[in-house]
């Protein structure tokens, strides 16, 4: 048959600039370049071609960029060039299309449109090189009543297990199977560095990995892949995932070509099967079940551990939050729609779930009217790109945010959607060993902790022009955003004032 | 003193060293020059031996004791006392090859410059013959594949 498909990419070399030198071909897993030493010219096979960027970055001469391929459609606002490549597609397949990463649709980004306030005349701005600004965040229940000797400045209450993080900001679950080990290990390095913490995903807790134990967070999914009351006591705080933001009300399969050894090991399951993850929990019909769930780790814990449970931003999200308040959960995960995932189908991904902007004002706003909301915190996940995008959370009424995909960029990633392929050039979404090397822990720890740093000098800044001088004193306040570009029910929703007001 | 070692466990065969080697070491320091114009005068000082499994970049030790050095028949082949760097005076070269099948390691390589026959290895970039600069191979190392740092003998060792 015909393959109607055209290639998404075009590979521009500069002939001028390009010195056959062949690290453009050594480069790409994707087997795109070739160096033809009788023709004295590099090709490329342009279909082959991701736009992961490798070789554009790679190259000792910058000769080399990636454009979309240059078809014009048929002038259609309908019949898009790109929806019908994905009937071309899958009229040759006849397959549900696979993509990766969060939802690239252009549906509204509320983040954008949500200005921060700054002291003028009538309040000091504070600044953060002169003076203490504190961005540390405590993430458990709170006491409902707290005794302090004041003599001996003790605090007499007992406490609930508590997470402290240094910087407001913590990484994502991704398993390992989704993402390499050296990935993993950077982020587990980075954490500790930065005091916060990351999170094994459904993946199980490599060997490697467990003397970053105190900064991770371990995850419980409904494939239970990796669990066992060793692994539940390896962490810091335990995470039951119900939802992913990037395909609400689906499970995961991570295929049997991706369980190697190593893999198998700290999954716990045979070598080469595939990792199927139900799409519900099987022992979890209802709140009061999820109740059992959340009090059979803490009994695993010994009460010791903050229980999270992360759900998927969707509709009733606030009445699902407060049911997960109410079966226990010290910590609440909401993701949103532009989270990203290692594999989902493509209609998912772009259609289900709703903005994670909305779901937090809402559940922030519905744990409130119940006061509730001190006995849970609420972290908020799913595309934070910016330190300005963690104030608006934290405003919006978050304790903390998670965030993966950012890290991932600056361990490389350059979001070209292919990972469910395992071939990332970048030597994240793999497990093939050529490619897994590509990634050095000890640089890509480092470039994700500068970016934390920065982030969090930035939040600093932020805060200190709102004349806060601790994270503590935006959270849930509203009053410092203003909204643009919205109605009046996005308003009342995200419960701020249009600019001007 | 600081030596270049070469870490296979990051090795990833990408070859970036041996381009920045050759263009470094070319007249006009240019890398579309070296390759294009400059045929057959710039030549590269490292090699990427292996393949995409496992590879491994190859360049002079610097030994504390180098055999080129005690076998060489002109005086080319020479370990600066101070800095410990071993280079070769090309001018001095005859071409004999006798450092080539003495060094333990494949490092140094007998090319043609200039119509001669003379030593080829690394010099550490440095400007002049046992000094030693900024290792532009280590620079264009995208994995850290490629350390530069003081040897833990210390001094020469």
């Amino acid at each position: 048959m015909l393959d109607y498909l055209l290639p998404r990419y075009k590979v521009l070399r500069d002939d001028g600039l390009c010195i056959r030198c062949g690290v453009c071909e050594r480069s790409c897993a994707n087997e795109v370049h070739r160096v033809d030493s009788e023709l004295d010219r590099v090709t490329a096979n342009h279909a082959r071609c991701v736009n992961c960027q490798r070789c554009v970055v790679m190259c000792p001469t910058q000769a080399l960029a990636i454009a979309k391929w240059p078809q014009v459609n048929n002038g259609s606002n309908n019949w898009t060039l790109e929806a019908m490549q994905d009937i071309a597609k899958q009229a040759q397949t006849g397959a549900v299309l696979l993509s990766s990463m969060g939802n690239p649709k252009p549906y509204p980004i509320y983040w954008d449109r949500l200005l921060l306030n700054a002291s003028q005349v009538t309040n000091p701005s504070i600044d953060p090189l002169r003076e203490p600004m504190e961005t540390r965040v405590f993430l458990g229940r709170r006491p409902d009543v707290l005794r302090v000797n004041e003599r001996e400045r003790t605090v007499i209450s007992k406490m609930p297990p508590q997470l402290r993080l240094d910087v407001p900001v913590m990484f994502s679950a991704m398993s390992f199977g989704s993402i390499s080990l050296n990935a993993q290990m950077a982020l587990a390095m980075a954490a500790e560095e930065l005091g916060t913490y990351f999170n094994t995903g459904e993946g199980g807790f490599h060997r490697d990995l467990r003397k970053y134990g105190s900064h991770a967070i371990v995850q419980v999914a409904s494939g239970r892949f990796g669990v066992d009351v060793g692994y539940l006591n390896a962490g810091a705080m335990v995470e039951i995932k119900i939802g992913q933001g990037a395909k609400p009300g689906i499970g995961g399969h991570l295929p049997g070509e991706k369980i190697n050894a190593e893999v198998s090991r700290t999954r716990m399951i045979p070598e080469g099967t595939d990792a199927i993850s139900p799409a519900p929990h099987h022992d979890i019909y209802s709140i009061e079940d999820l109740r059992q769930l959340v009090y059979s780790l803490k009994e695993a814990t010994c009460y010791e551990k903050p229980v999270a449970v992360k759900i998927a931003a969707v509709h009733n999200v606030a009445a699902i939050a407060s049911g997960i308040a109410r079966a226990g959960a010290d910590v609440i995960v909401v993701d949103g729609f532009r989270g990203g995932t290692g594999a989902a189908p493509a209609c998912i991904r772009d259609n289900v779930g709703i903005p994670v902007e909305l779901a937090l004002a809402a559940v922030d706003q519905r744990l409130r009217e119940e006061s509730i909301r001190s006995s849970v915190s609420l972290v908020v996940a799913g595309s934070i790109r910016s330190s300005a995008d963690v104030v608006r959370a934290i405003a919006l009424g978050a304790d903390a945010v998670y965030c993966a995909s950012a890290p991932l960029i600056a361990l490389g990633c350059h979001q070209c959607q292919d990972c469910s392929s395992g071939k990332c050039n970048w030597g994240i979404a793999t497990q093939r060993d050529d490619l897994v090397r590509r990634l050095n822990p000890e640089i890509a720890a480092e470039r994700v902790v500068n970016l934390v740093r920065a982030w969090n000098h930035e939040i600093q800044e932020m805060l200190g022009g709102m004349g806060l001088n601790a994270i503590d004193g935006l959270r849930g306040n509203r009053a410092m955003l203003r909204g643009v570009g919205l109605n009046e029910k996005e308003l009342s929703i995200l419960g701020v004032k249009y600019a001007g007001e | 003193m600081k030596r270049i070692y070469a870490l296979e466990r990051w090795c990833i065969d990408c070859k970036r060293c041996e381009v920045a080697c050759r263009v470094f070491h070319s007249k006009s320091r240019d890398a579309v020059r070296a390759y294009r114009v400059e045929g057959d005068g710039p030549k590269g000082r490292i090699w990427v031996e292996g393949t995409r499994a496992a590879s491994l970049a190859l360049n002079c030790r610097h030994c504390a004791d180098p055999a080129c050095v005690q076998g060489c028949i002109s005086g080319a082949m020479q370990k600066h006392p101070a800095t410990g760097v071993v280079a070769v005076d090309q001018q001095r070269c005859v071409g004999c090859r006798t450092c080539a099948s003495l060094c333990p390691f494949g490092a140094v390589r007998i090319e043609e410059v200039a119509g001669r026959e003379v030593a080829i290895k690394c010099d550490l970039c440095g400007e002049r013959l046992g000094e030693a600069g900024n290792p532009s191979c280590v620079a264009a190392c995208p994995n850290r594949a490629l350390i530069y740092v003081e040897s833990e003998g210390g001094s020469h060792e």
